[in-house]
Formats: C-alpha cells, sequence, structure tokens
C-alpha cells in the first residue's frame, strides 16, 4: 500500500466544510514534501466552468475518424451540439438534454455505433468528505493559499465542460470501426431529467434504473425505473456526493480519509499526533 | 387430409414435433392453466452467487422473466472515492472474482495514462501474463461448471484440479491465491520468482490437455449438444444492442476484441494468437468459443514467457501518488467481456469519481429478452453459459 497519511479533517469534513482547510492545514504535515509530486495545475484559483486543462497539449491534431463523428453530430443536432473535445485519443461531446435521445439516434443509425457500453452519472459537487484544498495537496501549505481564493463548493467540471451540478453520460461504440464516442449533458440541479434511450438501445434499460437509484436521475420515456440494488424502501440517492457514507461517520476505517499512520512509516511525532490519538481512544 | 396423402417426402420427426406443440397449446387452453411464478435464486446452484430470475410460467415455457440483483451489492463505486489510487485496486479484485487480476489492469492503466507514464516492458508483458491466466482460472470453471448444469458431474472435478496449477502459480508469484493485488500504478508489485516461467510452461500444457479432454468428455456429448445446440440463440445486433461483450458476442458472430483492436500498452500485439467467433449464437458457441480462448490464451501465455524481455519492472513513481485533473475511459477484453473504469480525477490522492463498468452487468440485461419462451430447463443452461460472475454485475 503506498503512503496514504493524508491529512483530513475527518470529524468535520461532512458537517462543516468551510472550516476544514484552516483547522487541517496547520498541524498536520505530510511526512515528507520534498518528495511529492506536483502535478501541473492541480489547484487552479480561478474556477473557470470552461474545460479543465488537460495533461496533454490542446491543440493536438485530431484523428480523422473522430472528426467525422464530430461534423455529421454538430451537423445533426445544431444547437444542441455543445462542445466537443478530444484528449488521449478519444472523443467527447457534449449535447444538450433536450438532444439527448437525438444524438444517441444519430450515433447508432448514422454513426455506427452499435455497441452500447454504459451510461451513468457524474455529481460534480466537491466530495464534502474530501472538503478543503488540503487534502488534494501533500503540501498544505501552498494548497491552503490556493484554496483561500476559491469559495469552497466550487464546482469543476470535467473534458467538454458543463454548467451544472449533475451530468448523465454515456459511452458508445463501434465494433466495426473501433471507435468509441462519451455522449454527456447537462442536468437540472433541482430535478435532473432525461429523455430515456432505452427506445435506441435497450441495453440502457438497467443503466437508466442504476443513475435513477444512485443519483436520482429521471428519465422520461423508460418503462420502469425501480430499484436495481437497494431495496425499494431506500431513500436518498447514494452516489450524490452529499449522501453521507454512514460507515464513515460511525467509524473511521482506512483510506483517503484516514489520518492513521502507515506502520512503517510512523517516523515524525508531529502534531498530526494529537488528531490520531484521538481518533484512536474513539475506536 | 392425412400426412400420409402428401407425395412430398414428409420429415416425420418434424411434423411430430409440429403436432406435440399442437397438442400442448390445446391443453393449455383447454385446462385454462394459470401462469405459475417460479423464483430461480437468489439462492440456486444455476446462478452461481445470489442472482435471483423470477419467471413466469405457462406449464413449463417461460412467459415472462425477470432477473433480479443487488443481493451483493457492495457500493464499489462510491468506495473507490475515499480511497487512495493504490487503495483501490484492493476493492476492485472483488468484482470478477475469479479472474481478479484482468481487473486490475484497465484501472491502472487509466491511472497511468492520466499521470502520463507508462510501465517498462517487462512489466507489461508480465501483465499480460498474468491477465491471460487470469483468464484461464475463470474460463476453465466455466468449461467445467458448465456440464454441472447439466447433469454432467465430473468435468467441474478435472476444472477444479487444472485450474489449481494456474492458482498456484498465481500464488507463487503475487502472494495471492484469489486476489492477487500486484498491478502497482507504473509497474508491478514484485518481479517472477526463480523457476517459475517452467513451471508455467507445465501448467500451460495441463491446461491444454484439460481442453482436450473436456472437447471429448463433454462437447462430442449427444446430451450436451442436444441441449445445448439451438438453445439461447441470441442475434448478434439485439446482443450488441444490449451492449453484450466478450465471449458471447463472439458467439453471436461479431469479431471483435479488445485485445487486439484498442490501443492497449499489454503486449498482445507482440504475439501470434486469433480470435475465435462462431456464427450461431447459442448457448454451444457460447461453450464453444469460450474452450478456443483458454486454448489461445495458453498458447499467448506460453509466447510471452519466451520472448519476456528483462529489465525494470517499476518506472519511476512519485512516492504518493497524486493523479493530475482529467476523465479518462481505460478498457480491456476482460474473462467475462468488455471492462473498462471512467475514471475522473480532479488532482487527488484518490479517484472523483470511478465508474465501473463491468461485463456481467450488461450480459445479464438481456435475460429478459432472452427467457421468453424457453422451458425451465433450458433457463438454467442460459443461465450457465451467458456465464456471469455476481461481483461482475452488483459490483
Amino acid at each position: 500500500m503506498s503512503p496514504a497519511d493524508t491529512p483530513s479533517p475527518e470529524g468535520a469534513a461532512e458537517g462543516a466544510p468551510e472550516k476544514a482547510p484552516e483547522s487541517a492545514a496547520e498541524p498536520v504535515t505530510a511526512p515528507e514534501p520534498e518528495t511529492a509530486p506536483e502535478p501541473e495545475a492541480a489547484p487552479e484559483p480561478e474556477a473557470a466552468p470552461e474545460p479543465e486543462a488537460a495533461p496533454e497539449p490542446e491543440p493536438e491534431p485530431v484523428d480523422p475518424k473522430l472528426q467525422v463523428l464530430i461534423d455529421s453530430l454538430r451537423e445533426r443536432l445544431g444547437d444542441g451540439f455543445v462542445a466537443s473535445d478530444v484528449v488521449g485519443g478519444d472523443l467527447w461531446v457534449r449535447v444538450d438534454v433536450s438532444q439527448w435521445r437525438r444524438a444517441a439516434e444519430v450515433a447508432k443509425g448514422e454513426l455506427g455505433m452499435d455497441y452500447f457500453c454504459f451510461l451513468s452519472g457524474i455529481d460534480w459537487l466537491p466530495n464534502p468528505l474530501l472538503a478543503g484544498r488540503d487534502v488534494w495537496d501533500p503540501n498544505p501549505n501552498e494548497a491552503s493559499e490556493a484554496a483561500v481564493d476559491e469559495p469552497v463548493g466550487t464546482i469543476h467540471t470535467g473534458i467538454a465542460g458543463g454548467d451544472t451540478r449533475f451530468q448523465v453520460f454515456a459511452r458508445l461504440y463501434s465494433t466495426r470501426t473501433h471507435v468509441g464516442i462519451t455522449l454527456k449533458a447537462d442536468l437540472d440541479d433541482e430535478s435532473p431529467t432525461a429523455p430515456s434511450l432505452t427506445s435506441v438501445y435497450r441495453g440502457a434499460d438497467w443503466h437508466e434504473r442504476e443513475a435513477w437509484e444512485m443519483y436520482g436521475f429521471d428519465f422520461e420515456g423508460h418503462p420502469g425505473l425501480r430499484h436495481m440494488y437497494l431495496p425499494g424502501e431506500f431513500e436518498g440517492h447514494p452516489l450524490r456526493k452529499d449522501f453521507p457514507m454512514l460507515a464513515r461517520e460511525v467509524k473511521p476505517w482506512p483510506g483517503l480519509v484516514d489520518k492513521e499512520q502507515i506502520p512503517g512509516e510512523a517516523a515524525e511525532p508531529d502534531a498530526s499526533e494529537t488528531v490520531s490519538s484521538e481518533e484512536a481512544a474513539a475506536t | 387430409m392425412s400426412l400420409t396423402s402428401n407425395p412430398a417426402p414428409v420429415d416425420w420427426q418434424k411434423a411430430s414435433y409440429v403436432a406435440a406443440q399442437a397438442a400442448d397449446a390445446r391443453v393449455n387452453v383447454e385446462l385454462e392453466t394459470e401462469g405459475m411464478i417460479l423464483n430461480i435464486g437468489p439462492q440456486h446452484p444455476a446462478t452461481h452467487g445470489t442472482l435471483r430470475v423470477v419467471v413466469r410460467l405457462d406449464g413449463e415455457e417461460v412467459v415472462w422473466a425477470e432477473p433480479i440483483c443487488g443481493y451483493m451489492h457492495r457500493g464499489y463505486e462510491k468506495l473507490t472515492e475515499v480511497r487512495t489510487y493504490p487503495q483501490v485496486t484492493t476493492l476492485i479484485n472483488r468484482i470478477d472474482w475469479l479472474g481478479s487480476f484482468a481487473n486490475e489492469v484497465p484501472f491502472i492503466l487509466g491511472a497511468e495514462q492520466l499521470m502520463g507514464i507508462e510501465a517498462p516492458p517487462r512489466a507489461q508483458w508480465i501483465r499480460t501474463i498474468f491477465f491471460e491466466m487470469a483468464r484461464i482460472a475463470n474460463l476453465t470453471l466455466f468449461l467445467g461448471d458448465m456440464g454441472v448444469q447439466l447433469g454432467a458431474l465430473t468435468p467441474v472435478f478435472y476444472a477444479f484440479r487444472d485450474r489449481e496449477y494456474v492458482l498456484n502459480l498465481i500464488e507463487s508469484a503475487t502472494g495471492g491465491r484469489f486476489h492477487p493485488n500486484y498491478d502497482r500504478i507504473g509497474g508491478l508489485k514484485d518481479d517472477l520468482p526463480r523457476g517459475w516461467i517452467d513451471e508455467c510452461q507445465g501448467a500451460m500444457r495441463k491446461v491444454r490437455s484439460f481442453c482436450d479432454e473436456l472437447e471429448d468428455l463433454l462437447m462430442g456429448n449427444e446430451i450436451f449438444q442436444a441441449r445445448t445446440r439451438g438453445i439461447g440463440v441470441i442475434p448478434a445486433a439485439i446482443g450488441l444492442d444490449y451492449g453484450m461483450s466478450g465471449a458471447n458476442i463472439r458467439a453471436s458472430g461479431i469479431d471483435w476484441d479488445l485485445r487486439r483492436d484498442s490501443e492497449s500498452p499489454l503486449a498482445w500485439k507482440e504475439v501470434d494468437w486469433k480470435v475465435w467467433t462462431h456464427p450461431d449464437g447459442d448457448s454451444f458457441a457460447r461453450y464453444w468459443v469460450r474452450l478456443q480462448e483458454v486454448r489461445e490464451a495458453t498458447s499467448i501465455v506460453d509466447q510471452l514467457l519466451e520472448g519476456l524481455p528483462a529489465g525494470p519492472i517499476m518506472s519511476k513513481v512519485p512516492k504518493i501518488i497524486k493523479v493530475p485533473a482529467g476523465e479518462v475511459w481505460c478498457h480491456t477484453e476482460n474473462p467475462l467481456g468488455e471492462m473498462g473504469y471512467y475514471i475522473v480525477s480532479q488532482g487527488g490522492l484518490g479517484p472523483f469519481r470511478c465508474k465501473i463498468r463491468s461485463a456481467s452487468f450488461n450480459n445479464v440485461s438481456i435475460l429478459s429478452w432472452l427467457l421468453k419462451g424457453v422451458y425451465v430447463p433450458d433457463v438454467i443452461t442460459i443461465l450457465a453459459s451467458l456465464y456471469f460472475i455476481l461481483g461482475d454485475i452488483d459490483r
């Protein structure tokens, strides 16, 4: 296992994310900040809702096979085509949610995407369990400085951008040309609703049930949205970021928000001891 | 108007079959048999796991079926959000527990892709070897288990016997018999132990002779053929519509294998092998394709062992693994079909969101369509031949 001795405000994380950076940043120091990697531009102070800076330089030559897909989708969908992005040789297209089913129809009928890979959702709300930039960076001082500029809860969306908290995305693939496409669509924050793809791809049935259960997305035209995994009386949508992990509230267990020292590396008895001894007492 | 007055030659077998069908239908109408609900599972040997299939029967015939999952849902997608990248492999080992190593690879490759690092060639080759051994460990059990579902008990003992050689090898190199947790971002945990390569070649010979044995013992068996030929036919277009992948769709004639058809840093392109397809799309075809795949996997392992390059098994990786912000979709051809991870990173120590696309979930979703109109014993054949692992459905 790798060093997971990340400083993090576990107890306070869920309730008061604003307090987290200050409380945890100072006392807890990562063991060896020098050896820590510095991936370029991890915390961006000005959070623009534009596409995030990808690791690769952006103006890479687009594969002609993908360019054809982009062009025909743009032509077919018109205004419904919001954005597209090619990163690492893979294609993302963001469409307006009203054109969600149409996009799939075009992909299947005209672009040869015969294989339905998956459909799911993303909740871009920052993870409350990891609230505060210090958790994201082993060097807490720099990170907390960066976090000052940015209000807690700022949403960073991914490739092809996004304007809302929820996005639905689906992966389609052609078994003949071996080209795949990831479709994305922004959903309304209050009542996330998308047209169902079940009339286009039968396999979407279960995936939409799963997204309905896990994210609370509604799919218009779905033959029967009912629970996939969870018992019928279950309340809440577990994969939403604001859904608490109760097991973690009750008992801290190993993971990203763990404060326990890794046995081999319990070197410096620094201020973090105070936190972890409380933790030990709790367990 | 009797059948004998017809001058054309009569296919008596077909005629009697049609007559029997007509008689059956008449009985059903006359007796007004009510539909009967039958629960297959969640604790039923045919579902090898806790899948529950609710079927409504008219006599022996299934008129409606619905699989019910969730008895083994462990919430891995939520758990990955509170784990660091190296910790995630522990979880995802348990998705398809018969071919565990194969679950680790696409996740690690995806994370490596986001970080812009690549494992050294030797690590990629060893990864491929273990990937194929996971395939063998997984599919050999299917090859034996299919017999059990159809009433032939012997093959499964053969399968467990010969699979053990492969599991022992996996254990001797990785320390874990079922859950190796051997793949690391940037390489592998350990190099191969001394003498491993020779032993592995021996084990591959044993697996090949196991395949020959099964071909004689089971596939040539008349009862086996009668129970599987023409049962559970999946047309290719419908299978793809449901997102079926792997041997299930290759048995319907789709020549598609991600080992060959996707850009992968693993070493499949370095060796000579073949993608097997079968045009029939029935249970027999699915069995046949998997048997060939096991053979092919042993040949891939043999070739990789011969050409295994020397060198380091770990590239330079920071001590604390942080993955730069980005999104990646990484998929591989796992024993059960296409498995992939859609990893969303926001520059943290763990994934911001990790969608796990597992093969069995889609493969099983076809059941309500496929089971309509079949007889109860064939339900068992179809469940067995689709070959799912519960952890791979429920995650």
